[in-house]
């Protein structure tokens, strides 16, 4: 006999010090949200490389598409004002 | 949105793989290349939870409480690098389950090297050094793979295990230095593991089935015998150092290309064991078959338990410690 | 085999190395092969776990349970010689640990039992200022671990498929009878075993509870199991345990690895 259903996928995300957002770490199995931690602890973080974990279920990611690539991030591309580099300051001014 | 042609998809992703960029999950991607990542990540998924089983052979008789811890460390970290290629296997839309079940049904391999049986303790030390050693020279280079999920993983990869070489070949130095029945074994053990770890970068460039086509891809960097050649050239001086010697009466330096010269590879023993004739790949396979239906009943119980329990399903985030 | 025991044959606490007088042998003994053999016992799950995020768990457990083993022998003497060259009426360790892995579930009933056990044992040692506080500070977190990883398990199995509650019921049942012998004094343990029990049996009865099994009616001791493991009598299948995991270190005597 076999498993009827594969557990359910997770997408893992480590916090590796404090101060420092979590950042994907990568996924595994589980069958529910609280083995997913466990595995996530012992998987990810057995050298020590995390302070706190997050799981969340693949299905409830929703992610940009790459054909909208263009439509969602290019638009940002011609806006130099937004950053502190496109304003010209005189020479010897400071605390700007 | 835009409408975007076969065409253009297709001549976008060459430029991304032109340009060095990495090719994600989501991007368009040529059929042939994603049948290509597939088969390559599981054979090499595949390839660690198989290639616990030699080893794990050696856990219960390790002969210090040192060594015991450190062989474990390890085999677990094989079962680890498993996960992360299946997962990265998985983010081309292949789910775990199919990939073991063509496993364990033949229709996907792994490599042959796991096929060969671990005689002796030393045998866990030429594992380490000249297996982990073939392993990594092929795997650096795939750190820089055109597919982001398999590199990614590679890395990680890597890092962990760049303690898998090094605790091998202080185990053979240990056992080279010590007394002449260990240093027997040693000599031994890698007298078996050479000619095995060569076959390891597969077939040579001219008989390599995917190999052109993945070097066009940059799912792979180098040819098989360019990386074969690297590796005999990085262990020669190794197994001076070890004081052992390695079981080719044509190993010798060659002066005018600046490599090592060695004997000719018994590729009929490698397709002999590729096609299912080695020592153990009846039994590497049945283990891990068994295995898998011996734990269906627990994978079965969870997800039963999970069904029942539905709240638990929602996303927890709990801070580990303070 | 014809190799034969050089050292320790019957008195472990002798070793000329032995690194701290302050501490009790018999205690560090009893503790240290507790650790040891269920070590042993997890490592031979290595490539047979019904999944594979569980081959990373139970090499977890077993890697504490050996660094555990490895401070609290070094404490009596060196780590190997007490490993490897000991006849099995040397070893102290309770006979719940030794028990063979069986199936799953049987793993896991073990290691709920010993985990609460120790936790509890271990969470005391860590609060007092006798000799293994140290030790017992660091070790506690990772018990506790080991613990919730049995707990979550005894859970999903006794209330997952008729079947997994079968098997958990099963194993429970038939481990039931060495749990006792975890509440036998152990000289050198400042701890009180009956207050122990008290705790150990109202935490395995809610989890038990939790998971839908019935809590086990027969004796938790017997003529075999009522601390023999503590004075050196085992049960069969240790012997063979032994035998494998010294086979090669008594085959090479006086080398090193």
């Amino acid at each position: 006999m076999s498993s009827s259903t594969e557990w359910p996928l997770w997408e893992v995300f480590v916090r590796s010090r404090r101060g420092l957002s979590h950042t994907h770490a990568g996924s595994l199995h589980a069958p529910d949200a609280e083995m997913a931690l466990r595995n996530a602890r012992d998987l990810y973080t057995r050298r020590g490389e995390g302070v706190s974990i997050w799981v969340v279920p693949s299905t409830a990611i929703t992610a940009s598409s790459p054909d909208e690539k263009d439509p969602f991030f290019e638009p940002a591309a011609d806006k130099p004002y937004r950053h502190p580099t496109f304003y010209e300051i005189p020479e010897g001014v400071k605390h700007l | 949105m835009t409408v975007v042609t076969a065409d253009a998809y297709e001549a976008a992703f060459d430029a991304a793989v032109a340009a060095d960029e990495r090719i994600e999950p989501r991007d368009w991607m040529p059929e042939a290349y994603r049948a290509s990542l597939v088969r390559q990540m599981a054979q090499h998924a595949h390839s660690e939870i198989i290639g616990m089983q030699p080893e794990a052979n050696w856990i219960t008789r390790a002969p210090s409480l040192r060594r015991k811890a450190i062989l474990m460390a390890k085999v677990q970290d094989e079962a680890g690098h498993g996960l992360y290629l299946y997962s990265a296997a998985e983010t081309l839309g292949t789910g775990r389950d199919e990939l073991l079940d063509k496993l364990h049904t033949g229709r996907q391999k792994y490599s042959s090297i796991f096929n060969y049986p671990t005689l002796t303790w030393a045998d866990v030390g030429a594992i380490g050094w000249l297996v982990d050693g073939a392993a990594i020279t092929n795997q650096v280079p795939l750190c820089r793979c055109s597919y982001g999920p398999y590199a990614r993983a590679m890395v990680r990869i890597c890092k962990e295990e760049s303690f898998h070489q090094r605790q091998g070949y202080e185990l053979l130095l240990t056992l080279s230095r010590g007394t002449p029945e260990q240093h027997a074994m040693a000599q031994d053990a890698v007298d078996r593991w050479w000619w095995p770890s060569l076959m390891m970068f597969g077939p040579p460039d001219d008989a390599s089935a995917h190999s052109a086509q993945s070097m066009a891809w940059k799912i792979k960097r180098h040819s098989n015998d360019e990386l074969r050649q690297r590796f005999v050239d990085i262990c020669v001086p190794q197994a001076q150092s070890l004081g052992l010697t390695l079981p080719d009466p044509d190993l010798r330096w060659n002066e005018e290309r600046g490599h090592h010269d060695f004997g000719a590879i018994d590729w009929a023993e490698f397709q002999d064991v590729l096609k299912g004739n080695g020592p153990c790949n009846e039994q590497r396979i049945n283990q891990r078959r068994r295995a898998h239906e011996e734990g269906a009943w627990v994978r079965d119980a969870a997800a039963a338990y999970a069904d029942k329990h539905q709240a638990a399903l929602h996303t927890e985030s709990v801070e580990a410690t303070a | 085999m014809t190799a034969t025991p050089t050292t320790h044959a019957t008195a472990p606490t002798t070793s000329a190395t032995a690194a701290d007088p302050a501490v009790n042998a018999t205690a560090a003994l009893a503790l240290g092969d507790d650790a040891l053999v269920l070590s042993h016992r997890l490592g031979e799950w290595a490539g047979h776990a019904p999944v594979l995020e569980e081959e990373v768990a139970l090499a977890n457990i077993a890697l504490d349970l050996l660094g555990q083993a490895r401070v609290l022998l070094s404490l009596v003497g060196d780590e190997d010689e007490l490993a490897f060259l000991r006849e099995e009426r040397s070893f102290r360790n309770l006979q719940l640990v030794e028990q063979p892995n069986g199936d799953f579930a049987c793993t896991i009933a073990r290691q709920f039992y010993f985990s609460v056990h120790q936790h509890l044992l271990y969470r005391q040692l860590a609060a007092g200022d006798g000799p293994f506080a140290g030790l017992a500070g660091k070790a506690v977190k990772e018990v506790a671990y080991h613990q919730d990883h049995a707990e979550h398990w005894i859970v999903r199995l006794g209330d997952g498929t008729a079947e997994s509650h079968e098997r958990m019921q099963r194993a429970c049942d038939a481990l039931w009878r060495f749990t006792g012998e975890m509440f036998q004094p152990v000289d050198g343990l400042e701890v009180d075993p009956m207050a122990l029990e008290a705790l150990w049996l109202e935490r395995v009865t809610e989890v038990l509870e939790r998971a839908t099994l019935t809590v086990p009616s027969g004796a938790r001791t017997g003529a075999w199991a009522a601390g023999a493991g503590r004075q050196g009598l085992h049960t069969e299948s240790f012997g063979r345990m032994l035998a494998e995991m010294q086979h090669l270190h008594r085959s090479h005597p006086g080398a090193s690895w």
